[in-house]
């Protein structure tokens, strides 16, 4: 426990000093690398609320980053458009303004993870993967098809979105953005892992029976569960496109599902930080072996599978040791 | 005669042409331990899920404290309370014993659906939690992983949580499994106490627990109930020994 949390504050040190470092020496461009550490950890925080927590093997989390994006692109390329966003029953606009970007991606992934929680989580296992993923490919080729949004060429936008006026073009300025999300969500699901939803939600994984004989329903907790995982990821989403400025059907693509559950499972699954220093992980290894070799991929999957086989708890549990019972 | 608590009436389930339940009539009153035996196979563990609510009878109903409860969900069940402990060990295996009480009394208490106070800190629950497991006799290892618990503690432990929900009536599927001789002396004697707090329907395979024990006792025999009376009545039951005691059963 002490452990784990002296290498928590290590990992949030590091994140904090070494873009400082790159601002110092000029290398905006760590800083972009950083930044796509920092809003993929956001991204893994996410997932493995429902996955660490709650054991949901999830596949499809694609599908609320991508809606994460699209609620950022959507709104932003209206905006600088000048087109409505709908003119009929309501007048809506569109909006280059963070908060209110944030604030629908939130809503919208949500929503998407309640629904498509609802359906998924009756189906357990093998299912509950292959269900998943089907919706988020739905999604993929729902936006590949869709013309008024750039369809397979994706949507760019010109200028990043704003917040209280700052120069959010400024890497620096955006990175401190999105490391702010980071503390906040970090916050939020360590608090929610300790509260009495965490201790129902994770007992429920270790044993639905038992959940069930102490007059709790598995289904409910699971799904409000997903709802939020989906609504985190959401928020790394259009932060995501916010820092490219630019949204493609490639957000909702399988493979960034698999790249999501990467963070977690390299990062350790389960442990609050993990995603954190799993994505963070695989953004150095992407850098460093992406120099060595075009086929770096290659080298991830035997990292990968090294975890797999010989490090079943990932980072957190090779340095922090066997995850402790909170007290 | 005071009301009975539970009551079974008229339960059949069949799985295709095999009859696990025949026409059950039961029933469990206050301050008494009703015990369910029978041969390997004769559909105890198919009658105590419909009981439970994991499984839904074909025909007759299951009444609890006079209402209906047939078509409700394990966990309403639950929450009326019927405390349930299972025949293999079902804790949450990762938690502290501590941990795993506290989920009962959370389960008893509800607001579950609560993100922000830490509800190992939650003074009401901690209390209700260590109260059960004073109660076991498990108050000693009350940090300690589930996981490293011995099989007889754990069968403690799975008692102490259906305590922390504070049940008018427990459904115990053999408590006293795997627990050895000096370990089911204790549990018999415990359960003995337990009965005045809520009447248990006991399913039990340790027929010397279950003569010192039972108050009543149902034969289940092929998914019929073939007798049900005193220790002494279904113990002289031609029937009864005939069908399931056998020669070394015989008192």
């Amino acid at each position: 426990m002490r452990r784990e949390r002296s290498l928590n504050m290590a990992l949030m040190a590091v994140l904090l000093v070494f873009p400082l470092w790159a601002w110092s020496a000029d290398e905006p461009f760590l800083i972009t690398l950083s930044t796509r550490a920092v809003i993929f950890a956001i991204a893994g925080v996410g997932l493995n609320f429902a996955l660490g927590l709650g054991g949901l093997v999830s596949l499809g989390h694609a599908a609320f980053f991508g809606i994460g994006g699209y609620a950022m692109g959507i709104l932003a390329y209206h905006a600088q458009t000048y087109t409505p966003l709908m003119e009929w029953p309501l007048l809506i606009e569109g909006s280059k303004a963070m908060p209110v970007i944030w604030a629908v991606a939130i809503m919208a992934s949500g929503l998407a993870a309640l629904g498509i929680g609802a359906l998924s989580l009756r189906t357990t296992g093998v299912y509950f993967i292959m269900i998943t993923l089907a919706f988020a490919q739905m999604f993929y080729f729902f936006t590949i098809s869709w013309p008024s949004y750039g369809g397979e060429d994706g949507l760019s936008i010109y200028v990043r979105n704003g917040l209280f006026g700052l120069n959010t073009m400024d890497p620096i300025t955006f990175y401190a953005i999105s490391y702010g999300w980071l503390v906040v969500v970090l916050f939020v699901v360590s608090r929610a892992a300790r509260a009495p939803f965490g201790l129902a939600l994770s007992a429920a994984r270790q044993n639905a029976a038992r959940v069930q004989a102490v007059g709790q329903v598995p289904y409910r907790l699971y799904l409000v569960a997903f709802t939020i995982s989906g609504a985190i990821t959401g928020l790394a989403g259009a932060l995501f496109a916010d820092l490219n400025r630019f949204v493609s059907p490639t957000m909702f693509s399988w493979q960034t599902s698999g790249e999501i559950m990467v963070f977690v499972i390299l990062g350790g699954v389960g442990r609050v930080f993990g995603p954190v220093a799993g994505a963070a992980l695989f953004i150095l290894l992407e850098h460093l072996l992406g120099g060595v070799s075009e086929f770096w991929l290659v080298y991830l999957g035997a990292i990968l599978l090294g975890v797999v086989l010989f490090a079943r708890g990932g980072l957190y549990g090779l340095i922090a040791g066997r995850e402790v019972a909170h007290d | 005669m005071t009301e009975p608590i539970l009551k079974v009436e008229g339960l059949s389930k069949a799985f295709g042409a095999l009859e696990a339940s025949r026409d059950i009539w039961l029933d469990l009153r206050p301050g008494e331990i009703h015990a369910l035996i029978g041969p390997n196979g004769a559909g105890k563990s198919t009658l105590i899920q419909q009981i439970a609510g994991g499984l839904a009878p074909d025909r007759g109903r299951v009444l609890f404290d006079g209402r209906d409860v047939t078509a409700l969900s394990t966990a309403a069940r639950a929450r009326l309370g019927l405390g349930r402990t299972f025949q293999i060990s079902s804790l949450a295996m990762e938690y502290t014993v501590l941990q795993n009480a506290v989920l009962g009394a959370l389960g008893r208490r509800g607001g579950v659906f609560r993100f922000f106070r830490p509800v190992m800190r939650d003074a009401a629950l901690l209390k209700a939690a260590r109260a059960a497991l004073e109660q076991v006799g498990l108050a000693g290892v009350e940090r300690v992983r589930t996981a490293e618990l011995s099989h007889g503690q754990r069968r403690q432990l799975e008692v102490a949580v259906a305590l922390t929900l504070r049940p008018r009536a427990f459904l115990m599927d053999e408590p006293m499994a795997g627990l050895g001789a000096e370990g089911t002396r204790a549990m018999t004697a415990f359960l003995r106490r337990l009965k005045t707090q809520a009447p248990i329907l006991l399913v039990e395979h340790d027929m010397d627990a279950v003569f010192a024990l039972a108050d009543r006792i149902s034969v289940l025999v092929y998914g019929g109930i073939i007798a049900s009376g005193s220790v002494q009545e279904v113990r002289g039951d031609p029937e009864v020994r005939r069908a399931y005691l056998g020669e070394e059963g015989a008192p």
